[in-house]
């Protein structure tokens, strides 16, 4: 067997073979991100809605292939519902997408959601006919009731946005992964390689990550580690790995052992 | 007549409509999303939506946060 034929991801109504979803800040030049985007092989991209430079006319759309990337707006940087709800509503009105990754920040210093404000966003935008996926702490409660809101998948932190601090909470994560149906997906927190693969052997569907890859020395590279450790992790996850035990067990039996002194 | 034009001040002749300033703007408008005074605008009012003095317009589109900035 040389190749291993996963389930694609998916929820909304969408399919996608990559479980690794990448974002599109804080790279050192467009040329690397492009590069760290073909690297991580996701097919799904984050992007933010700003105010245009006008003396340019520049848009990250100028360097986005959107027949090989589906579009992923978020809610970054809104602090309230209102605000969510509204740059929710910019995104669709711009013919980016029915989904969303909706954001609606507690706290300047740690980037913790206001998960009450998030719920109720949540209900609002899905009566209103998107595909929300919230960024939302490592709450199993929140997750379930972001689930009844209509969430077509929730997406707990590993760590707070940016901090690399990797999966905190792992008992959390696989508390959310038996409570809820729809998929999991790690937003945030991801550092390294074996973070993202922990995040894939609990049994999350996919993860998100930007500074991650974007903030790694050599962006490229990462991006290629992330894929391959999101893939490691997911199928780790589908083999069941063994229980983990204090004392050793031989590999090999010692029937047959010669009588050797 | 003025406009405040993504936070600065601009002159911009009276009964401009959206679709008029993004032309003078040079921008295209599928790439963008324009509120004015805080509300969307839809796309197919460009044409009719003219500006008034004192107007706050935002014409926003997809970028990147951070460092690295799109130009």
């Amino acid at each position: 067997m040389s190749e291993y034929k996963d389930e694609p991801l998916r929820f909304g109504g969408k399919e996608f073979k990559s479980r690794l979803i990448v974002g599109s800040s804080k790279y050192p030049d467009p040329a690397i991100m492009q590069k760290a985007w073909e690297a991580s092989g996701a097919e799904m991209i984050t992007v933010a809605i700003r105010r245009m430079n006008l003396a340019t006319g520049g848009s990250l759309l100028d360097y986005i292939d959107r027949d090989r990337y589906t579009l992923l707006p978020n809610t970054a940087g809104c602090y309230t519902k209102e605000e969510a709800i509204k740059t929710s509503l910019i995104a669709r009105e711009m013919g980016l997408s029915e989904m969303v990754k909706l954001e609606v920040i507690g706290d300047e210093k740690t980037l913790f959601p206001d998960t009450t404000a998030l719920v109720e966003a949540t209900e609002v935008l899905v009566k209103e006919g998107f595909i929300v996926l919230p960024y939302t702490n490592d709450d199993p409660i929140i997750a379930k009731k972001l689930e009844d809101a209509g969430a077509a998948a929730v997406m707990p932190l590993g760590a707070p946005i940016g901090s690399g601090l990797g999966i905190r909470n792992p008992y959390n994560i696989r508390i959310i992964l038996e409570m809820v149906r729809v998929p999991v997906i790690v937003d945030a927190g991801v550092g390294t390689a074996s973070d993202a693969s922990i995040a894939m052997e609990l049994g999350c569907d996919g993860v998100l990550m930007n500074t991650g890859i974007a903030g790694a020395k050599d962006p490229v590279t990462m991006a290629f580690a992330m894929r391959h450790a999101v893939e490691a992790g997911r199928l780790a996850y589908l083999a069941g790995r063994i229980p983990k035990k204090l004392y050793a067990s031989a590999s090999t039996p010692l029937e047959g052992m010669p009588e050797l002194i | 007549m003025q406009i405040r034009l993504n936070g600065k001040e601009r002159d911009v002749r009276d009964g401009i409509t959206v679709v008029e300033l993004l032309e003078e703007l040079k921008i295209q408008p599928e790439r963008v999303a324009v509120l004015v005074n805080q509300e969307i605008v839809k796309k197919p009012s460009y044409v009719s939506a003219m500006l008034h003095d004192g107007d706050a317009v935002e014409v926003l589109t997809v970028m990147a946060g951070g460092r690295g900035e799109i130009r």
